[in-house]
């Protein structure tokens, strides 16, 4: 198990941000740099960071199984997870989340058969005002989605 | 038009920038504290005079939180900032880390200014990586300006800033949590006390304010406490972001004086989407006790007209619920969150917040019981008081409240198995 020359820059440039004999604080930023390389972080992935920053392996794995946008299984290529709290439900005009199942045929925490798309139910983004908002690989955030946004995202996605 | 604090860069194209940071008096305060020497005691009573109160919910006052932190220890301290707002309903530091990030370092190098602090840090809310990358930038453009790092414009102030990225996590906004996530952990909130002024991050004195309220402060110093204050009213000083969501036509935030009653705020949100009729309000994040619409619009906007309404202020969080809002499935959908994001540390929250979501499931589902709105009473107050932070409380309140106000509601689906006529 490796990472590329480019993530651990990245790694190396969190790492930086705090004292020498806190290198566990990098963990949170390592776990996410490298579950955007692996699309998810496997147990190998887990203790690799672990030893990296010198931490238990314990340790790191509490951390990606605490937060809610790691994700310690494999799951489709585009993670498309959408926020349904009460804020942003009581100020959608269309049921995007009901609009996307339907779409591509599956529910909540299904993948589906193409191994392409994940949906998965969010908490809130804190962006209530842009409601009803998604994010797409848990970086790219989707305000003010109606279904034909949900439309073009999706086609946008399917080029190669 | 009454002065803004903060969203005064809007009037500007690209407002984030540090240029029209500084054409709106951006970094004049940190100049004129370095060139004058003025004094840390001199800087607190300031902020003291301002009235200026914590903007991330709890309303504590500013001044008072940063004279706990033992000034002339002189050992390593930390200025922390909470940009981790997930609360249903809160939105306003994502707009303050878009549209005005520099009055965030600002804030936060006057901090480190007056309580001798040479390292910060901004930890912000997992799910922003966009304006996450926005304050890097922002850290980058004060650095070349020789605004952050050794020797600040020459004199022998020295403060580094980095922004620390969250992944998803409610309970990091409670500041010993966040401490601990900092540090590489789980979230999980600490005892207090000792509190963060003592034993903070990496257990060095600390202090910890909310994004708002670092940028306030640098307007405070400029314009002295006075100023501030005048914009608001008594106790309720300064100018707020109000997060408004909900049914109406023009959602966002919205800075204005504290003070300033609720149907204005209402009216420059547009007002109610047609054919819509507001029912209820929760004034500050989903965290405040609802108060229904009749009542709401009798209040002021400010921590002392909510309190004594029944509610609070919290973060300005302003969730309109209208009449086609059956609040059972309202309830149902916050109880899901707290039970989701309990940290899991407190026996009475993460056993309780199931226990809540749980029958308020089933009465949204038509199999609720005739005793089950004394037992969801009953679960919420056995939580309330019992646990080491204040999710335990928050997740108490939405029950409470929402049966308080709309029970018969509550009775009707217990009864007929179904919604009022009307809702959904």
């Amino acid at each position: 198990m490796t990472l590329t020359t480019e993530s651990l820059k990245k790694i190396e440039r969190e790492v930086a941000k705090y004292p020498a004999d806190q290198k566990q604080s990098a963990v949170m930023s390592a776990l996410r740099i490298t579950q955007q390389e692996k699309g998810w972080l496997s147990n190998d992935t887990i203790q690799f960071v672990a030893d990296y920053l010198g931490m238990p392996r314990i340790a790191a794995y509490e951390v990606a199984t605490f937060y809610n946008m790691y994700h310690t299984q494999p799951l489709g290529k585009y993670k498309l997870m959408i926020c349904t709290n009460l804020p942003c439900r009581l100020t959608w005009q269309h049921d995007i989340a009901a609009y996307l199942q339907n779409k591509l045929g599956i529910g909540f925490g299904e993948t589906t058969e193409d191994g392409k798309y994940t949906l998965i139910e969010g908490e809130c983004m804190g962006a209530c005002g842009d409601a009803p908002v998604m994010i797409v690989n848990a970086h790219r955030m989707c305000s003010f989605m109606t279904p034909e946004k949900v439309d073009q995202l999706l086609s946008e996605l399917e080029q190669p | 038009m009454t002065e803004k604090v903060i969203l005064n860069t809007l009037d500007y194209p690209e407002p984030g920038t540090l240029a029209n940071y500084e054409r709106t008096g951006g970094y004049q305060a940190l100049k004129k504290i370095l060139a004058e020497k003025i004094t840390s005691e001199a800087i607190i009573t300031e902020v003291k005079a301002s009235g200026l109160r914590g903007r991330g919910g709890a309303g504590f006052p500013t001044g008072l939180k940063w004279s706990f932190i033992p000034r002339h220890f002189k050992g390593v301290k930390y200025i922390v900032c909470n940009s981790d707002e997930g609360e249903p309903g809160t939105f306003k530091d994502r707009d303050i880390l878009r549209y005005n990030p520099h009055s965030v370092i600002e804030g936060m190098l006057i901090a480190g200014y007056t309580l001798d602090a040479q390292t910060g840090y901004n930890y912000i809310h997992g799910e922003i990586w966009r304006e996450y990358e926005l304050f890097e930038q922002a850290l980058d453009d004060a650095r070349a300006a020789g605004l952050l790092g050794k020797n600040i414009l020459g004199s022998d102030f020295s403060f580094e800033l980095y922004a620390h990225h969250g992944f998803g996590a409610y309970i990091c906004g409670e500041e010993t949590a966040l401490l601990e996530s900092i540090e590489g952990k789980k979230g999980q909130p600490r005892f207090k006390p000792p509190f963060p002024a003592s034993f903070g991050l990496y257990g060095r004195p600390t202090v910890i304010n909310n994004t708002e309220t670092f940028a306030n402060i640098p307007y405070i110093v400029r314009n002295g406490g006075q100023k501030f204050l005048e914009l608001g009213k008594p106790n309720n000083g300064g100018t707020k972001l109000f997060s408004v969501s909900g049914p109406v036509n023009k959602p966002g935030n919205y800075e204005v004086p504290l003070g300033l009653p609720f149907t204005e705020l209402l009216q420059m949100a547009g007002g109610m989407r047609e054919g819509r009729k507001l029912k209820a309000v929760i004034p500050g994040g989903s965290s405040v006790p609802l108060l229904p619409a009749e009542i709401m619009m009798q209040c002021t906007m400010d921590y002392d007209s909510l309190a004594k309404a029944g509610s609070m202020l919290g973060a300005g969080s302003v969730i309109l619920i209208d009449d086609s809002v059956c609040m059972v499935r309202a309830l149902e959908r916050l109880s899901y969150f707290y039970f989701e994001e309990s940290c899991g540390q407190c026996t009475p929250c993460r056993e309780g917040a199931g226990w809540l979501y749980r029958v308020v499931q089933r009465i949204e589902r038509g199999q609720g019981r005739p005793e089950d709105l004394d037992l969801l009473i009953d679960v919420s107050k056995n939580i309330g008081g019992r646990t080491i932070c204040g999710l335990g409380d928050a997740a108490a309140t939405p029950v409470q409240s929402f049966i308080q106000h709309f029970r018969s509601e509550f009775e009707h689906h217990i009864e007929h198995k179904r919604c009022v006529d009307g809702c959904h």
